[in-house]
């Protein structure tokens, strides 16, 4: 319903689609959106605006109107405060600009203001765009030396500019308007600057918060419910209870301790989750506890899935077939190849008797495994256990993630 | 072979009623403890052969006990045992002096097997644990090795510890690599001591990487 209502809104005021755009832009990213909504490189656009701005200031309208009503491009990276951008003279000279535009309109439309007023503060303007740039990643550069004193130089000239031409502000005494200079100087060259580190301090402090708070809750669980899944392992408990201590402890346990990336749609990132994945499905499906080692990590890859479903299936097959409550999976990554066993102490069964009869190991291991360019080997017999041995190469030109 | 004398170091009663309960005749409990205070203090005034260790203990957790304790009591060998199978706490706990480490899934007789092979001076590795170890040890031999005996496995021990990761026996090892149990055995111990005594450069960044250090 919440949405419903806010896609009504937009749509009354904007073409679907229209935004400002959050990479291509000089200053507010008008021009970049709308020139990547009509198709035309966003520099035209950015000279139509400019040479509008002369008739009437026509363009200077229509781009503030752009600023105010077109939402940024990207959900959460709304109203984006000028802090936010990359740095950029050309944001410096815009801002320059469109403040002298807006003066100048001021003027068209009969509020007249001492032309030197409208140019001191549009070089203020510039000076305060200079300063008021991202220092984050390039505080150690000299380019940013340059920034702040050409820039804080502009300030101080424009203001200084501004209060010599008197026009408003000379009913001001003297002291009081070097006092209100420097105010407004130290201001306006400092204040982005406190912000900025105002903002850093809160996004830090809630940072250590938030993870200091996961601590306290891991270790709490960690000291409760994992303590109580083992427990319930333990314990002479019907299978189906059995198992599902064991899947949420494995869990649990990954949601507290795993720093893995995080998966995607649905899909393993990497070979360690996948492998996971396959181990708590098969303990669903069956009574039994899958012991699960993997030495190494890498990103997943289309090879690598034929030896995850391999490795599911013959883990299926021992779950089913082996007669035990332990199937033992261990998986090495290695730069070149991945290998996998997967083994139970069970009944075991001859591989000559089965081969023509089941799909599973034929097709679903051996089959797969060959097609992707590996080799899987049975090693079996009665009562003797079982144990399968897959493995792959990796595409040695993508590094693992060990 | 008499039974073992245990010390349970657990924060959980319910836990140690358990292990109590289901070991029965295998061990004789000599003592209890919930925390690291308590179980200092309960070592000094019993005289166990074996210390099943929980790795997470309020106080200072079961790497605390470790090192406390095995300062004055060298002959005193411990067992941890541990719910959370994180590596770093794993590592953490048998790079203090841990003859082993089992996980508390582990059934009865396997954990009343392992508490007595630890008693008789053998080292215990679950599969988990082989499987830190071959990740700690894994990559290039290292190039500016303090002790390079000491930096790296062998390749044997390499492939003990894979078959154990692979959940093999120590007897199935054996029959496998045509050696003696006893010969797996010294594998498996020689390991234990270059874990924990390895100063490698690559164990210390497996380590960072797991914030272990």
């Amino acid at each position: 319903m919440a949405s419903r209502l806010r896609l009504d809104e937009r749509s009354f005021r904007l073409p679907a689609g229209l935004t400002r755009s959050a990479d291509d832009r000089v200053l507010a990213g008008v021009g970049g959106g709308i020139g990547h909504h009509l198709g035309v490189d966003p520099t035209v656009v950015r000279l139509a605006l400019v040479v509008l701005s002369f008739a009437n200031g026509l363009g200077l309208a229509l781009y503030l109107a752009g600023w105010a009503m077109l939402p940024a491009d990207r959900a959460g990276d709304a109203p984006g405060t000028v802090e936010d951008r990359p740095p950029s003279a050309e944001r410096a000279v815009g801002l320059g600009l469109l403040t002298l535009g807006t003066l100048l309109l001021f003027g068209q439309a009969g509020l007249l203001l001492p032309a030197g007023v409208v140019w001191a503060v549009a070089l203020s303007a510039i000076g305060f765009g200079l300063v008021w740039t991202r220092t984050d990643e390039e505080s150690r550069t000299r380019g940013l030396l340059l920034r702040v004193v050409g820039g804080g130089l502009l300030l101080v000239v424009g203001l200084g500019l501004l209060f010599a031409s008197g026009g408003v502000l000379s009913t001001i005494g003297g002291l009081g308007l070097a006092v209100l200079a420097t105010g407004v100087g130290v201001t306006l060259l400092l204040g982005p600057w406190i912000a900025r580190l105002w903002r850093d301090l809160t996004v830090e402090r809630r940072e250590r918060i938030r993870s200091e708070e996961r601590s306290e809750i891991a270790a709490h669980l960690h000291d409760s419910v994992l303590q109580t899944l083992a427990l319930i392992q333990r314990a002479e408990a019907p299978g189906r209870a059995r198992t599902l201590a064991r899947r949420q402890e494995r869990e649990l346990r990954a949601w507290l301790f795993d720093e893995r990336p995080p998966d995607n749609a649905g899909v393993a990132a990497t070979i360690g989750t996948a492998l996971e994945r396959v181990v708590t499905d098969v303990e669903d499906v069956h009574d039994v506890e899958v012991d699960l080692v993997v030495v190494g990590e890498c990103p997943m890859e289309p090879r690598l899935d034929a030896l995850v479903a391999a490795v599911r299936e013959a883990a299926h097959n021992a779950a089913r077939h082996a007669g035990v409550a332990e199937v033992s999976v261990y998986v090495e990554v290695e730069p070149h190849k991945v290998t996998a066993y997967v083994r139970d102490r069970g009944k075991g069964f001859v591989l000559d008797t089965v081969e023509s009869g089941r799909v599973g190991v034929r097709e679903s291991i051996i089959g797969r495994m060959a097609r992707h360019g590996g080799r899987a080997e049975v090693h079996t017999g009665p009562s003797e256990g079982t144990e399968v041995v897959l493995e792959v190469g990796r595409n040695p030109t993508r590094e693992g993630v060990t | 072979m008499t039974a073992p004398r245990v010390f349970l170091v657990d924060d959980h009663q319910m836990f140690r009623a358990g292990v109590r309960a289901e070991l029965g005749e295998a061990v004789e409990v000599v003592g209890e403890a919930a925390d690291v205070e308590s179980a200092v203090q309960g070592l000094r005034a019993t005289d166990p052969e074996v210390v099943l260790l929980d790795v997470h203990l309020p106080g200072g957790g079961g790497r605390a006990v470790l090192e406390t304790i095995k300062p004055e009591r060298p002959d005193l060998v411990f067992l941890a045992l541990s719910v959370s199978d994180a590596a770093e706490d794993v590592i953490a706990v048998i790079r203090a002096g841990a003859r082993g480490y089992v996980t508390k899934t582990i059934s009865s007789d396997d954990l009343a097997a392992a508490i007595t092979r630890v008693r008789d001076g053998d080292a215990v590795f679950s599969p988990r644990l082989a499987g830190f170890v071959l990740d700690a040890f894994a990559g290039d031999p290292p190039t500016e090795a303090a002790d390079p005996q000491l930096e790296q496995l062998s390749p044997r021990e390499r492939e003990v510890m894979r078959l154990i990761a692979r959940g093999y026996t120590y007897k199935e090892i054996a029959r496998r690599l045509s050696l003696s149990v006893k010969t797996v055995e010294t594998h498996v111990s020689a390991v234990l001591r270059k874990l924990q005594l390895s100063s490698r450069h690559e164990l210390t960044r497996w380590a960072t990487d797991r914030r272990l250090i």
